[in-house]
């Protein structure tokens, strides 16, 4: 009999794949709650009426004080609901009541007290409305009492109807960006960001890496200068930026101004076609270094024989870069410029920081925060996320129908 | 094309461009480095370096070219009419403008004119040429674009307000004042509490590293080793999440931290940073697992290690410059790490640096202050960088790294 070669799974390759689920486990549960959850609820929200007001849904509030002493000796009760128009259904106060003290009279209808367990039955509380419960009592010591009554927190629960879990939903929030010439400007200013952005960091980085591709004393200090754009804190450059063109008192304009390039101040980051192009720019300026050093890292890998040989067959330089070198490159260029258009396109602090998204700034991610921070209508601040991840959806189709012909990034 | 590449014209043209590009180069360094009124006369740059190309072209020899170019800015700077004009300038600031500029035109010069001579070039000669003016044009330039943002900030940090607002350009130290420089570091670390915010951004970076490993390893692994259903599907939908622009994530994380309580606790920080970072390292690290050699690994199952031993007895010290590098880049993302902390903090105690730098942004607040909080921030990150360049420049490249 011959040996045949199993087929189907084995126990073996179950155990192997039982084994990788189980490493892969806690990436995957940790990915799941930060990433996929959000992304539901943004989905979610997205058709939700819901301002920034609405996060905190309308909820009890109770304060409780012991008033008077001896004969006139009292607990009060405040209730209040935080919502001034939403009501609170069902809600319950309980409290303990302090040893060595007695009940006083008769409790309010709707209080029960079972040993020292105090309970009442509010029902609902309208919007706006205040409730107020007295506990007549009677004490043997009533500073002790005081205390006591204040060590024992009281308890109230009540229910109430939050915009985020109800089966309210509207088409509002879309129809709200989607309308008007408004979101057309959005999708403009970003696309325009994106597309010179990537563009404009890869032809400086191409450049860069050309300078840095042959070693001579001090290259690795260039290297390591050249990425600090890329390598300090977004915070710490965007504000250096601001700092150097500031209209008033910023050195670039001072530095203009001596050389007679311009009569008065130059406001770079508040005129209307001027701050989206230095906000590119500033894109390109701190993204260079990124396709510097991947187009550099090709290159120190094509092989110098066909250098040699375009040599002794009398090549130019500039034919050598055009024929042998840029086809090199084509790949890794291709992949870096659709990973920096999708990277470009979800860019939010540099715009944030730079102009806030005034003066024609303003781009789809920029307009997320503006719409549900700025605007407080967390709604429409959704829908716009929503149609962020719907690009970014089709992009990286795009891109894994791409990647799977240029592997080897 | 033959007509163009003569060697007269080809030096007569880049003579021309690179006095236009040193002279305003010169004049924008002593600009900033004293603050006195020094300009570039783009015409009469071009005019006087096609004369000086050409006659460099003739003479072709070193110690004739910087001798030269000395010569052509020491007299134009003293007759007040050349490629650099002055206004006010006293005459140590021009003698050094003048031999920087001389020296810079002439060298360079020399060094572009290598392999070109009078007459008929041919395209070899005149290609490289100017190759060679784009490579000096090219340092000058990147050098300039990534220094002088810098310069600025750690200057305008050393100064005061009425300092700043009376020259901008003026950049000089007053040396006399001692420590007193240092007075925006001072204040930031005793009445803005720069101190904790920096031990917070320390202990929210280092555990995020942390963390971050320890979940990704396993990860990586087995995506790298062992065979299972759906790899493919799951390699690549780590790239997507990758992807996913963190703004769409902070609104709901926002809403749901507002809701739990989570917002304003560094605990709540750290169950979302390493979220961000774990998709790229277990992609950085898969990459590198699956180099090594699989034999080695193997081995080690024959003597009777579990998988779990085998990583952590064989994979992990094989990897250990990987680990280096993908720490340092955790460490770099969570260390600069500013939209969740600005939106998710807002007790000062819990700040962490980059988020104490964006209070610092009030118009009550100097501006050296705002610009000491930034190198504050920026130096060590920088300091770890070029100290461990090797593995961070190894790192980015072999993760094709977020922006």
């Amino acid at each position: 009999m011959t040996a045949v070669p199993p087929n189907g799974t084995t126990p073996l390759a179950r155990r192997e794949a039982r084994l990788a689920w189980g490493l892969l486990a806690p990436t995957l549960t940790s990915v799941a709650l930060v990433v996929v959850l959000p992304l539901l609820a943004i989905f979610w929200i997205s058709f939700k009426p819901i301002g920034l007001a609405d996060l905190r849904p309308p909820a009890p509030i109770l304060r409780e004080s012991v008033l008077g002493a001896g004969e006139d000796l009292r607990v009060e009760y405040r209730l209040r609901n935080s919502s001034q128009d939403k009501q609170v259904t069902g809600v319950i106060l309980s409290d303990i009541l302090p040893e060595g003290v007695a009940l006083r009279g008769d409790l309010p209808a709707v209080c029960t007290l079972q040993g020292r367990d105090l309970s009442c039955d509010i029902g609902t509380l309208e919007g706006g409305y205040n409730e107020r419960i007295i506990i007549p009592l009677a004490a043997e010591d009533a500073d002790r009492t005081e205390a006591l009554a204040e060590a024992s927190l009281p308890n109230v629960t009540g229910k109430s109807d939050s915009i985020l879990t109800n089966t309210t939903f509207t088409l509002d929030n879309f129809a709200r960006i989607f309308n008007g010439a408004e979101f057309w400007g959005v999708l403009g200013v970003t696309l325009f960001y994106t597309v010179f952005g990537t563009v404009g960091a890869l032809g400086v980085g191409l450049f860069a890496a050309l300078l840095l591709n042959k070693s001579f004393r001090g290259q690795g200090i260039l290297r390591g200068l050249y990425l600090f754009p890329y390598v300090a804190p977004i915070i710490a450059v965007a504000f250096s930026w601001l700092i150097l063109f500031d209209p008033f008192s910023g050195s670039a304009n001072a530095l203009l101004v001596q050389m007679g390039v311009t009569e008065g101040a130059i406001n770079f980051f508040g005129d209307r076609p001027l701050a989206l192009i230095m906000v590119t720019v500033f894109e390109i300026w701190r993204y260079f270094p990124l396709s510097f050093l991947f187009i550099l890292a090709r290159m120190q890998s094509i092989d110098s024989d066909m250098y040699e040989a375009a040599d002794m067959d009398g090549a130019s330089p500039f034919q050598k870069f055009w024929y042998l070198s840029l086809p090199q490159l084509l790949g890794i260029l291709s992949v870096l410029f659709l990973l920096r258009f999708i990277w470009t396109f979800n860019k939010f602090d540099d715009i944030f920081l730079l102009t806030g998204g005034n003066a024609g700034t303003r781009t789809l991610t920029v307009n997320v925060y503006e719409q549900a921070f700025a605007v407080s209508n967390i709604g429409a601040g959704a829908a716009v996320a929503v149609v962020i991840f719907l690009c970014l959806l089709s992009f990286s189709v795009f891109f894994f129908k791409f990647m799977s012909r240029e592997e080897g990034l | 094309m033959t007509l163009i590449r003569r060697g007269y014209l080809t030096a007569a043209v880049i003579g021309a461009l690179w006095t236009m590009v040193i002279a305003t180069t010169v004049a924008i360094t002593m600009s900033f480095a004293t603050g006195d009124g020094f300009r570039p006369s783009i015409l009469q740059a071009l005019l006087m370096g096609a004369v000086l190309g050409v006659v460099l072209l003739r003479i072709p020899q070193r110690g004739f070219a910087m001798a030269a170019g000395v010569a052509l800015f020491v007299v134009t700077l003293w007759a007040g009419f050349g490629p650099m004009l002055t206004e006010g300038v006293g005459t140590m600031a021009l003698g050094v403008a003048a031999l920087l500029a001389g020296l810079g035109c002439g060298w360079g010069l020399h060094v572009i004119f290598a392999e070109i001579r009078p007459g008929p070039l041919s395209r070899h000669e005149f290609e490289d040429a100017i190759i060679r003016f784009l490579t000096g044009f090219g340092y000058i330039f990147f050098t300039a674009i990534v220094a002088i943002p810098f310069y600025v900030m750690v200057m305008t940090s050393l100064k005061n307000q009425q300092q700043l607002v009376a020259n901008p350009l003026d950049f000089s130290l007053d040396l006399t004042q001692g420590w007193g420089l240092f007075r925006s570091y001072y204040e930031l670390f005793t009445s803005y509490n720069f101190g904790t915010y920096m031990v917070n951004s320390l202990f929210i970076s280092v555990m995020t590293v942390a963390v971050t490993l320890l979940f990704s390893i396993p990860g990586a692994y087995a995506v790298a080793r062992l065979r299972f259903k759906g790899r493919a599907a799951f390699s690549r939908s780590i790239l997507l999440i990758y992807m996913v622009p963190v703004i769409v994530l902070a609104l709901p994380i926002y809403i749901g931290f507002s809701m739990t309580g989570l917002r304003n606790t560094i605990f709540g920080i750290l169950l979302i940073y390493p979220v961000t970072t774990i998709p790229v390292a277990l992609y950085m690290l898969q990459g590198y697992f699956r180099g090594l050699p699989q034999e080695v690994e193997e081995a080690g199952l024959m003597d009777g290690l579990n998988r779990l031993q085998v990583i952590w007895k064989i994979t992990l010290p094989l990897a250990l410059p990987a680990l280096a590098s993908v720490s340092l880049y955790v460490f770099m993302i969570a260390w600069n790490e500013f939209l969740l902390a600005f939106m998710l903090l807002d007790d000062p105690s819990k700040f962490t640096l980059t988020r104490g730098i964006a209070s610092l942004n009030s118009s009550e607040i100097p501006r050296q202050h705002l610009m000491a909080g930034a190198v504050v921030a920026t130096v060590p990150i920088m300091a770890l960088f070029l100290g461990l360049e090797r593995f961070m420049t190894k790192g980015l490249t072999a993760g094709s790294v977020k922006g």
